[in-house]
């Protein structure tokens, strides 16, 4: 807690305001907190934008795999199972843990909490840095001979770790497993960070049941990804030692890849493999969801002007979820040789998950409810993020019982359950905060209403027309990652129609984006002048003098009308106040 | 929005069921489009009621309203959720029970089932009702040794591979699953049953009677660029027709393998 030497608080007298900061540029090896959100917020659009490219080469390929293309000419299914793996492994490597934790924890986190500075500045720069590397090592393994890994971004063996089994499997798997180690290492600096700064960093008066539900999502994502990140960073290395070192901890005996017997390899199980990235995979879903559901409450409580709804069950089905969230990891594993026993446990496990996720859902409502709603950019995408929340978070307790799970398992119905839940509703708590923290971002400008009105219809409508038809491919027995409909198995010929519908969605989903990426580019330069605290928030990050240490007195969603002023908000700093009843 | 999503729901997109066994999942699915359908439909409808009616129509410092939750109002909405789901986990996990534990009426009908990149091999034992050993060092497709049976063993002589699973109408039939190189998931989906197929592992599953008829069985786990393309057909067929297709091959022969080229995949 904090204490008048705690050197997280010592005064800044370099910098005054936002506009006349000049931080450092995006470019440099800068130790300040915003500019390294700025830079991990450039990666992941990098990362972002690859990654919807490939999506549509993806989509086209699948329902016209004779297609010559622009560049690339005809796509083949080694090229089609290369940009799936890259799409999977950027978007949730690069995009869903990096934007929402990152990015915006790094720009706002140490304000919100009444915190000059990130613990560890220099270890967040390398953080950062590390996670650059990783990133041109991943996307390099396209330019390579053989081309991308093509076992997807769950990565099973023996597929991943036979060179023989298929033409990106060799240099292009290396590069997977090489870039996915260094990330982890980047991603365990930052947790560390982002554990101590929230513990050590708070200012005094900020306990922690004043914590903004934002920063207490950051608190929790940073243990997951603590506890998580190492077990993926050891299962990676023992997967590299099988491929090259001859270890077996994978490899059975008796493989016969590619008309040859393999020697050599005894004892191995595929399934330890399984064991250990799921166990990091589930709270992986949970790491790319969490920040969201933080800034999802944050948005919610800000613009229908009232204090989150049950904020103490807010902070306790956070817990209860990222508790649960390692708990789970079996249900992506039901129909891959485990025992019933273990299903049974699972399954049950998987189901509870549900009860905490519901109690979000019905305060996020209970927040709206009551309301004096203003409908701002970053409310619109907050509603978007509950509604998607809804529609992919009830997919989930379908997949959870282990005999449905049997028939859709490896179904587009999954494809759509967490594009929906992980991918789309993640993806619009990202936008929330880019539109709401954009002076933050680009030094008090705001981003334009009109093109984000625009945006946000194109991207709601785009991303339900895209997702939804999958569930019913899914329904229909449509197995996933099958590189083209034509020459599969006779049953799925008819749903080629409904594959040409989706294909065409993501179109519109993705021409959606340039709406935003032009409206960033322009309103990073020419947008209005957003002033102090354009959203009449209650948190700290919008305040301005850095020159005074800061005393909370205040919990984080103190909304309602004050006598004393024409204001129906009191900023956590402020000296203490009585409302009207 | 809505209203399309129900449309389509409510519409049958399962695949024509192929055994009277399965019903209990269809009615289990069924159960749940529709009970977490009514929740899907009364949450999407009651966000969009929120947010319009509670819009600010003009600039005030109106009183919000709305307060806090007392405890009683949040231990009913969790009552209520965790009756909903893990309702749903009980009733799924008793279908799944009954179906597993009903006991096997007669003997099984035995068949080894092997995934290899991007095929399906059956073989059945035949008369002898052994199967003949395989050696990994042995495989060769090329000479119509795909599985690697081991020829010296005697209880090999009458096994039979097929690159389709012919099954006997009406009868339980016992999958020995495995596979060669990659994980593979053998699926069927008129069945409503898949299983991973694992290297260095033989996992053991059942077929419940099947009615005749020609099925699909497709490849559900990813397992190389051919993936897409790794599918094979059942065929049930009545039980004087299935010993009539068992007899057609002579001991020691390799009945209907595919050509060695259809090993590898053809790029177009």
């Amino acid at each position: 807690m904090a204490s008048p030497r705690n050197p997280l608080h010592a005064a800044d007298h370099s910098s005054a305001t936002n506009a006349q900061a000049g931080y450092p540029s995006v470019f440099s090896f800068s130790t300040h907190h915003r500019v390294i959100g700025r830079q991990y917020f450039f990666l992941s659009l990098a990362a972002v934008l690859i990654g919807i490219v490939l999506s549509l080469l993806m989509r086209l390929h699948i329902v016209w795999p004779q297609a010559p293309l622009p560049f690339l000419g005809q796509i083949k299914p080694e090229q089609y199972l290369a940009y799936m793996t890259m799409h999977g492994t950027l978007m949730v490597f690069f995009v869903l843990s990096v934007a929402p934790q990152n990015a915006f924890g790094n720009l706002v986190l140490p304000e919100q909490i009444g915190a000059r500075v990130m613990a560890f500045p220099r270890l967040n720069m390398l953080s950062f840095w590390t996670t650059l590397i990783s990133f041109f090592v991943m996307v390099s393994a396209l330019f390579v001979t053989g081309g991308g890994s093509m076992s997807g971004w769950t990565q099973y063996p023996p597929l991943s770790a036979t060179i023989s089994a298929g033409a990106g499997q060799g240099l292009g798997t290396d590069l997977w497993i090489v870039s996915i180690a260094i990330f982890c290492v980047a991603s365990l600096m930052s947790a560390v960070n982002f554990i101590t700064t929230i513990l050590r960093g708070r200012a005094e008066g900020m306990s922690l049941m004043r914590m903004p539900l934002t920063v207490w999502s950051w608190f929790v994502t940073a243990m997951l990804t603590l506890l998580a990140f190492s077990v993926l960073l050891a299962a990676a290395l023992l997967l590299f030692s099988d491929r090259h070192w001859g270890t077996s901890f994978y490899l059975p005996a008796g493989l016969v890849v590619n008309g040859a017997a393999m020697a050599g390899h005894s004892g191995g199980s595929p399934l330890l493999w399984q064991h250990l990235f799921w166990f990091f995979g589930h709270p992986e879903v949970y790491i790319a969801i969490l920040p969201g559901m933080g800034v999802t409450s944050h948005m919610l409580s800000t613009f229908s002007r009232k204090p989150v709804y049950g904020y103490r069950s807010m902070v306790y089905s956070l817990l209860a979820i990222g508790v649960l969230g390692f708990m789970v990891w079996g249900h992506h594993m039901f129909v891959a040789g485990i025992s019933p026993y273990a299903v049974m446990a699972f399954s049950t496990l998987t189901m509870v998950i549900a009860v905490p996720s519901s109690v979000k859902v019905i305060n996020w409502l209970g927040t709206l409810r009551g309301g004096r709603i203003r409908f701002t950019i970053p409310l619109l995408f907050s509603v978007g993020f509950v509604s998607l929340f809804i529609t992919g978070g009830l997919s989930g307790p379908i997949l959870a019982q282990p005999a449905v799970d049997m028939y859709l398992h490896d179904t587009y119905f999954v494809v759509a359950h967490f594009h929906m839940i992980m991918g789309m509703a993640a993806v619009f708590a990202i936008f929330a905060a880019t539109y709401f923290w954009f002076p933050l971002l680009f030094p008090d400008r705001i981003m334009n209403e009109q093109l984000g009105r625009a945006h946000f219809w194109f991207t709601f409508i785009g991303a339900y027309a895209t997702f939804m038809p999958m569930h019913f491919l899914g329904l229909a027995g449509n197995p996933r990652q099958y590189s083209q409909i034509v020459g599969s198995a006779e049953y799925l010929q008819k749903l080629l129609p409904i594959h040409v519908f989706i294909t065409i969605s993501a179109f519109v989903l993705a021409s959606a984006q340039l709406i935003f990426i032009y409206n960033l580019i322009y309103s990073a330069l020419r947008g209005k002048f957003s002033g102090t605290n354009p959203w009449e928030s209650t948190t700290l990050e919008w305040e301005q003098d850095r020159r005074q240490r800061i005393r909370v007195h205040h919990g984080p969603y103190e909304f309602g009308p004050r006598e004393d002023s024409r204001r129906d908000y009191t900023v956590q700093s402020e000296p203490p106040y009585t409302y009207k009843s | 929005m809505v209203a399309a999503t129900v449309y389509f729901f409510s519409r049958t997109w399962l695949p024509a069921l192929a055994t009277s066994s399965g019903g209990a999942l269809d009615h289990q699915l069924t159960l749940n489009l529709i009970l977490l359908g009514v929740v899907f439909c009364a949450t999407q409808l009651a966000l969009g009621l929120f947010v319009w009616k509670y819009r600010q129509r003009q600039v005030s410092l109106q009183v919000t309203r709305g307060g806090q939750p007392d405890a009683r109002v949040e231990l009913t909405w969790l009552t209520i959720a965790a009756a909903l789901f893990l309702g749903l986990n009980i009733a799924g996990a008793a279908m799944q029970a009954r179906v597993a534990e009903t006991p096997l009426a007669e003997k099984p009908v035995i068949v080894e089932v092997t995934g290899v990149q991007f095929r399906w091999y059956f073989r059945q034992p035949g008369p002898d009702g052994r199967f003949g050993q395989t050696n990994p060092q042995l495989v060769d497709a090329s000479e119509g040794n795909p599985l690697g049976i081991d020829r010296s063993n005697p209880a090999s002589a009458d096994d039979v591979v097929s690159s389709e699973l012919v099954i006997p109408a009406g009868k339980t039939i016992e999958i020995r699953l495995h596979a060669q190189d990659v994980i593979h998931s053998f699926f069927v989906p008129s069945l409503r049953i898949k299983q991973d197929a694992l290297p260095g592992q033989d996992i053991v599953i059942h077929l419940p009677p099947t009615e005749t008829g020609t099925y699909d069985i497709a490849c559900a786990q990813l397992c190389g660029m051919g993936h897409y393309q790794m599918n094979a057909k059942l065929k049930v067929v009545a039980e004087g027709q299935y010993r009539a297709w068992l007899r057609q091959f002579p001991p020691a022969n390799v009945a209907q393998v595919g050509h060695p080229s259809t090993n590898k995949v053809a790029h177009r």
